[in-house]
C-alpha cells in the first residue's frame, strides 16, 4: 500500500525544527470567520491538500445565506469543516478537534461544537472591545478564564500578515485580507500538509493579478513559517494516507459529481442534453457547472422561471433530447404542473431537487430532506414518479446514470433528490473507467404502431414489459400524433372521458411506476444476523448512521444497517427486510415522512427519529439513539 | 444585437426544414378528430385558414410542430394532421423554446389565447419574444374566458359585465400588439378570423421571419362574447376602422382612402383626413425600422373600442436567434474542444492508491 499524489512531493516549504510529531487516525478541524473572511476557500484548500496527501475526507460548508452579512455579527459567520483520516470515514465529523477563529463573532458560534481539550487557534487582532460588544462578549475570553477547558492559541494573524507583506507594496487593507492564507499556513505546517498544490492554485486563480498572486502565497507562507519557528506551537500532527481501495481519486463536491452524471449519462445515452434550470441555491453549481461543458452537446438554458426552465426540458423531451431541470427548495412547488404533465405524457425528464430547509424561502443554504412526501405525491391526482435519491457527494454521479437509466426506459419524470449537505460537501472519488458504465441508448419509434393495422401511430401502445410508451419523435415521417394533458383513450391516445379508460389509465400509469426493475436493498450486519435492530435511512444521511452504526457495534452492541437509494419504487425486499427485526430505527431530517411511507406501506412500526436543524445528523448523536434503542430492546427481551 | 457575432448566416424562418414535392392539400393536415368547438366559432375558421394556408409552405408534414396552452384555442394540435402537444396553462412558449432550440429542422407553432397568453403565461411570452427563439405564437383574442365559461380576460373592455365582474370589470385590457413590441419582438402582426386573405398574408410572412413570430388573431366567441368584432367585420363599418398596413406604401385607409397616418407630437402618430394631412406627410409604412419607437406607436393608434384597427404586419426586423446562437455556441465548444467524457471525470488533481 502506498501513494502518490500528482504534482506533490517534497513542497517548497519543509519542516526543519524538531516538534514533537503526533501520530493521529484522524482530525476535524472547523475554519470559521465573517462571511467576507475567505474561510470557503480556506476550506477548500485544506481539504485539497488532504486529498493530495491520500487522506479519505469529508467536507460541510456552512455559510449564511447573505452575499455580506453584516460584519462582525454571529449570522455573518461563515465556516467550514473538513474531516480527514487514516481510514474510510462516512461524515465531515461531528465535533471540530481544531477550531480555527477569526474573529469573536466565530469563536462565540462554533466554541459549543468543540469538545473540551480541543484546540482553538483565534486571530487575537479582531478581537476588539467594539468587536466583542457586537457578539455580546462583556468580557474579553481570550483575557478572562472562559477558554481555560481548551488548548488555545493566540495569533496575531493580521498583524503578522501585514507585516510579511509590508515590501510587497500592497495597501494595508488589501494585505490583511490575505489573512485567512495566512492560517491556512499554519494549519498546513501543524499538520504535514504538502503545500505545492496551493501555491499553484493561487498563481491559477490570481493568473490575472500576479502581485495578488505572490501576496496570497507570502501570507501562505507566513503562516507556516510562524508555526515553524516560533515554538508557540510544540507538537504537530500526522494523519497517514487512508488504505482505500485503489485506483485513482479526485476529490469532488456532490454538485459537481450531480453534474458530471448529467454529461455522462447524456454521453452513454448519445443523446443531446437540454438543462431548463433557473438559478436558487444550493442548485446554481450544477448549472454553472453544465454550461462549462457545450462541448458535450450540453445547451444550458437559463430560463425566466422555474415553470420556464422545466417546460423547456420536457419540449426538448418531446423532441427527443435528454431533458434536465434542477431546482431546490421552492423551486420544486413551481415545477409541479409540469412534472404532472410529464407524468401524463409519458415523457423521461430528469428532475433534480437539492433539498433545503423550508418551508417557503426557508434556510436557503442549510440542508434538510423534506421533500420526500412532496416528491412523492405534490402533484395533483394521481400522479406516481420515481424518486431516486443519492447517498454522498460522490454517489450524486451515480445516482445521476440511474435516474437517467430509469427515466428512459419507462419514459417517465425522475426525482433526483439531493441536499444541501451532500451537494456542498466534498469526499474523494474513485474515479470510474467510462467503459465500465452502462450503455443508456434509447429508440425511437420509427414505424405505426397500430395494432389495428391502419398504419397509424398510436401513443400510447405499451410495451408489455415496462409499460412504457413508444418514444415517437417530431421528424418522423408516419408517427403523426397529438399528446397533452388531457386523459388520453389507452392505445390509441385520443381525449377520452370514459370512465373505464380513465380507471385503466391511472392504474397503468401507476403499475409503470410499480414495476420499475428497482435493486434488492442490502442489509449490512457484520454480527452476523445477531442484531435485533436495523437502523434505515435514506439520502444523504448515510454517513451519519454508518458512522453512528460503527461505534455502537465497537461497544459490543449488534445493529444493522441499511440505506435506501430508491424510494418509489421501493426494493422488493424491503418488506422482508423489516419484517426480520424487532426494531427498526428511521433518522430523518424532516419530521418522520419516510417512516410515515414505511408504516403506510408495511404496517410496520418504525421508531422515527427526527431532527431539522438545518445540519446533518451528528454520528454521536445518533450512536447515542441507536445504543438507548438496542439497550431498551434488550431489557424488553429479558 | 449580441455582444458576440457568431457569424451566422441570414436564415429563412424555414431554411432547416425538410421540404416535400409532393403536393399537399388542406385535407392532408386534418386529424380525424371531431372538431369540437362551439357552432359559429371563430376558431373554425382560423383552423381551416391554417390548414389551407400549410400546403403553400411545402414542409414535410411530419416537421411541422403545433403546441398549444388551454383554454378554447389550445384544443387546436387536436385537430392538426402534424405533431402536437397540449400543454399547461400559460406555458407553451417555453415548451415550444426547449423544442426549438434542440430542433433546428422543425417548424414550430404555438397556439394560444388571450388568457393563456396574456394572464397566466404573460411572462413566457414576453421573454420568448426577447429572446428571438424561432417560433411562430398564434394568439387568438377573443376578449373573454371561454373555456371557463365566460369571465372577463386581460383583454377584456374595462367596465365589461362577466360572470366574474356582476359590476364591471376594473382591468385595464392590454393590448397585445404594443405588449409584442415592448417585448422586443422582431415580428409582429395581427389579423381577422373571416379575413382568410389578410391572415394568410400574415401567416406566410410569420413562416418565413427567422425569429419569434407574435401573431394576433382577433377571433369571436360566439357564446360568451358574440359580437365583440363585428364592427370590423361590417364592410361599411370596417373601411371606416381597419387600417391596411403594407410594407412601402402610405398608410392609408378609408372608402375611398380618404384617411391617412401622420406624425403627431412626441414621436407618436395620429390618423386625419389626408386631404388636412397632405400626400407627402403620410407615414410610409416601414416594418424593418430596429427601433422599437416605430412599431409600437403605430400600434397605439389602435384602441380598445375598435375604431382605427391597423391589420398586416407592424413589425419584421432582422435580429439574433436564441436558438440559432444557443447551438451554435454548442457547435463552437465541440470545434473548440472535442468531448472527452473520461478526461472531464479525471479532472486535473488526482492521486493514486496502488
Amino acid at each position: 500500500m502506498s501513494t502518490s499524489a500528482n504534482g506533490s512531493g517534497t513542497g517548497a516549504l519543509s519542516a526543519t525544527r524538531p516538534t514533537e510529531v503526533s501520530q493521529l487516525d484522524r482530525v476535524v478541524i472547523r475554519f470559521a470567520g465573517d462571511s467576507g473572511d475567505g474561510m470557503q476557500l480556506t476550506g477548500d484548500r485544506f481539504t485539497s491538500e488532504a486529498a493530495a496527501f491520500g487522506n479519505d475526507l469529508a467536507t460541510l460548508p456552512n455559510f449564511p445565506a447573505e452575499i455580506r452579512a453584516p460584519q462582525g455579527t454571529i449570522p455573518g459567520v461563515s465556516s467550514f469543516q473538513v474531516h480527514f483520516a487514516d481510514y474510510d470515514i462516512l461524515t465531515p465529523g461531528d465535533r471540530p478537534d481544531v477550531l480555527v477563529a477569526m474573529n469573536p463573532a466565530a469563536l462565540k458560534a462554533n466554541l459549543g461544537d468543540v469538545p473540551h481539550g480541543g484546540t482553538v487557534i483565534v486571530n487575537t487582532d479582531e478581537f476588539s472591545k467594539r468587536n466583542l460588544t457586537k457578539v455580546g462578549y462583556d468580557s474579553d475570553p481570550l483575557a478572562d478564564d472562559s477558554l481555560s477547558a481548551y488548548e488555545v492559541h493566540r495569533v496575531a494573524m493580521s498583524t503578522l500578515t501585514q507585516g510579511a507583506l509590508a515590501d510587497t507594496g500592497l495597501g494595508k487593507k488589501d494585505a490583511e485580507r490575505c489573512k485567512n492564507m495566512f492560517a491556512l499556513g499554519l494549519l498546513s505546517w501543524m499538520y504535514h500538509r504538502p503545500t505545492e498544490g496551493t501555491e499553484r492554485f493561487l498563481r491559477e486563480k490570481f493568473a490575472k493579478k500576479p502581485d495578488i498572486a505572490e501576496a496570497n502565497i507570502l501570507a501562505f507562507r507566513a503562516g507556516w513559517n510562524y508555526g515553524e519557528t516560533t515554538e508557540s506551537f510544540a507538537t504537530t500532527f500526522e494523519v497517514a494516507p487512508a488504505k482505500l481501495e485503489q485506483g485513482t481519486y479526485r476529490q469532488i463536491t456532490g454538485n459537481t459529481a450531480l453534474a458530471y452524471g448529467i454529461v455522462a449519462a447524456g454521453q452513454l445515452a448519445k443523446l443531446p442534453i437540454l438543462l431548463g434550470t433557473y438559478p436558487i441555491t444550493p442548485a446554481s453549481d450544477i448549472l454553472h457547472e453544465l454550461s462549462k461543458h457545450k462541448n458535450f452537446g450540453i445547451t444550458t438554458f437559463q430560463a425566466e422561471d422555474e415553470i420556464a426552465g422545466i417546460g423547456a426540458a420536457l419540449g426538448a423531451a418531446y423532441g427527443g433530447a435528454l431533458g434536465v431541470t434542477s431546482t431546490s427548495g421552492p423551486g420544486i412547488a413551481l415545477k409541479s404542473e409540469t412534472i404532472g404533465l410529464g407524468v401524463m405524457t409519458e415523457l423521461p425528464l430528469i428532475v433534480i431537487d437539492v433539498q433545503r430547509g423550508g418551508p417557503s424561502t426557508g434556510l436557503p443554504t442549510k440542508t434538510e430532506q423534506a421533500d420526500l412526501l412532496q416528491a412523492m405525491f405534490g402533484r395533483n391526482s394521481e400522479s406516481p414518479v420515481p424518486i431516486i435519491a443519492p447517498c454522498s457527494p460522490a454517489d450524486c454521479f451515480d445516482a445521476a446514470l440511474e435516474a437517467t437509466r430509469i427515466a428512459l426506459t419507462y419514459r417517465t419524470p425522475v426525482l433526483l433528490l439531493s441536499d444541501g449537505a451532500i451537494a456542498n460537501g466534498s469526499e474523494p472519488w474513485l474515479i470510474p473507467d467510462v467503459s465500465t458504465l452502462p450503455d443508456l441508448s434509447v429508440e425511437f419509434a420509427t414505424e405505426p404502431n397500430a395494432p389495428d393495422g391502419s398504419g397509424e401511430h398510436w401513443p400510447y401502445v405499451r410495451d408489455p414489459e415496462t409499460l412504457a410508451r413508444e418514444w415517437a419523435v417530431p421528424g418522423t415521417p408516419g408517427l403523426q400524433h397529438r399528446i397533452g394533458g388531457l386523459e388520453k383513450a389507452d392505445g390509441k391516445g385520443n381525449i377520452s372521458y370514459d370512465p373505464d379508460n380513465h380507471e385503466k389509465m391511472v392504474r397503468l400509469r401507476q403499475a409503470k411506476i410499480d414495476g420499475i426493475d428497482v435493486p434488492d436493498v442490502v442489509v449490512d450486519d457484520p454480527s452476523g444476523g445477531e442484531a435485533r435492530v436495523l437502523a434505515l435511512g435514506w439520502g444523504s444521511s448515510y454517513g451519519p448512521i454508518g458512522a453512528a452504526a460503527r461505534r455502537v457495534r465497537k461497544k459490543g452492541l449488534p445493529i444493522a444497517q441499511a440505506h435506501l437509494r430508491h424510494l418509489n419504487p421501493l426494493p422488493a425486499n424491503l418488506g422482508e427486510v423489516l419484517s426480520r427485526y424487532d426494531t427498526v430505527v428511521v433518522p430523518e431530517m424532516n419530521l418522520g415522512q419516510l417512516a410515515m411511507l414505511l408504516r403506510a406501506k408495511y404496517l410496520v412500526d418504525v421508531n422515527s427519529y427526527t431532527k431539522i436543524a438545518g445540519l446533518p445528523f451528528k454520528a454521536e448523536e445518533l450512536e447515542g439513539v441507536f445504543t438507548d434503542i438496542i439497550t431498551s430492546s434488550k431489557e424488553v427481551a429479558r | 444585437m449580441t455582444a458576440t457575432d457568431l457569424g451566422l448566416p441570414r436564415l429563412g424562418g424555414l431554411d432547416l426544414v425538410p421540404t416535400t414535392d409532393e403536393p399537399q392539400k388542406a385535407k392532408d393536415y386534418k386529424s380525424d378528430q371531431e372538431v369540437r368547438w362551439c357552432p359559429g366559432c371563430g376558431d373554425y375558421v382560423v383552423l381551416n385558414t391554417i390548414q389551407s394556408f400549410l400546403p403553400t409552405l411545402g414542409l414535410k408534414r411530419e416537421n411541422i410542430v403545433f403546441v398549444s396552452g388551454i383554454g378554447c384555442s389550445s384544443r387546436f394540435p387536436y385537430y392538426m394532421n402534424t405533431y402536437g402537444m397540449h400543454s399547461i396553462h400559460g406555458r407553451a412558449p417555453a415548451i415550444a423554446t426547449g423544442l426549438a432550440t434542440t430542433r433546428p429542422d422543425l417548424s414550430v407553432w404555438v397556439v394560444t389565447g388571450d388568457g393563456d397568453a396574456l394572464s397566466i403565461g404573460g411572462n413566457h411570452l414576453i421573454h420568448t419574444l426577447r429572446r428571438n427563439v424561432n417560433l411562430k405564437i398564434l394568439l387568438f383574442n377573443n376578449r373573454i374566458y371561454g373555456l371557463t365559461k365566460g369571465q372577463y380576460s386581460p383583454t377584456s373592455d374595462q367596465g365589461m359585465v362577466t360572470k366574474s365582474t356582476p359590476m364591471g370589470s376594473l382591468d385595464t385590457p392590454f393590448n397585445p400588439v404594443s405588449l409584442a413590441i415592448g417585448a422586443e419582438a422582431s415580428f409582429v402582426g395581427r389579423a381577422l378570423d373571416s379575413d382568410k386573405k389578410g391572415l394568410t398574408e400574415v401567416l406566410t410572412a410569420a413562416a418565413q421571419h427567422r425569429g419569434s413570430a407574435f401573431v394576433e388573431i382577433y377571433q369571436n366567441c360566439p357564446i360568451f362574447n358574440d359580437g365583440a368584432f363585428d364592427v370590423l367585420k361590417d364592410k361599411d363599418e370596417a373601411a371606416q376602422r381597419i387600417i391596411p398596413l403594407k410594407p412601402g406604401e402610405p398608410i392609408r385607409f378609408g372608402p375611398e382612402g380618404e384617411y391617412g397616418v401622420t406624425r403627431s407630437g412626441w414621436g407618436g402618430f395620429e390618423v386625419g383626413k389626408v386631404a388636412d394631412i397632405g400626400e407627402n406627410d403620410l407615414v410610409v409604412h416601414d416594418p424593418t425600422i430596429q427601433d422599437t419607437s416605430y412599431a409600437f406607436a403605430l400600434s397605439r393608434i389602435g384602441d380598445q373600442n375598435l375604431n382605427h384597427t391597423p391589420t398586416g404586419v407592424f413589425r419584421q426586423v432582422e435580429r439574433p436567434t436564441y436558438d440559432d446562437q444557443a447551438r451554435a455556441q454548442v457547435e463552437q465548444a465541440a470545434q473548440a474542444k472535442a468531448p472527452n467524457l473520461q478526461a472531464l471525470l479525471t479532472g486535473k488533481d488526482t492521486w493514486t492508491v496502488a
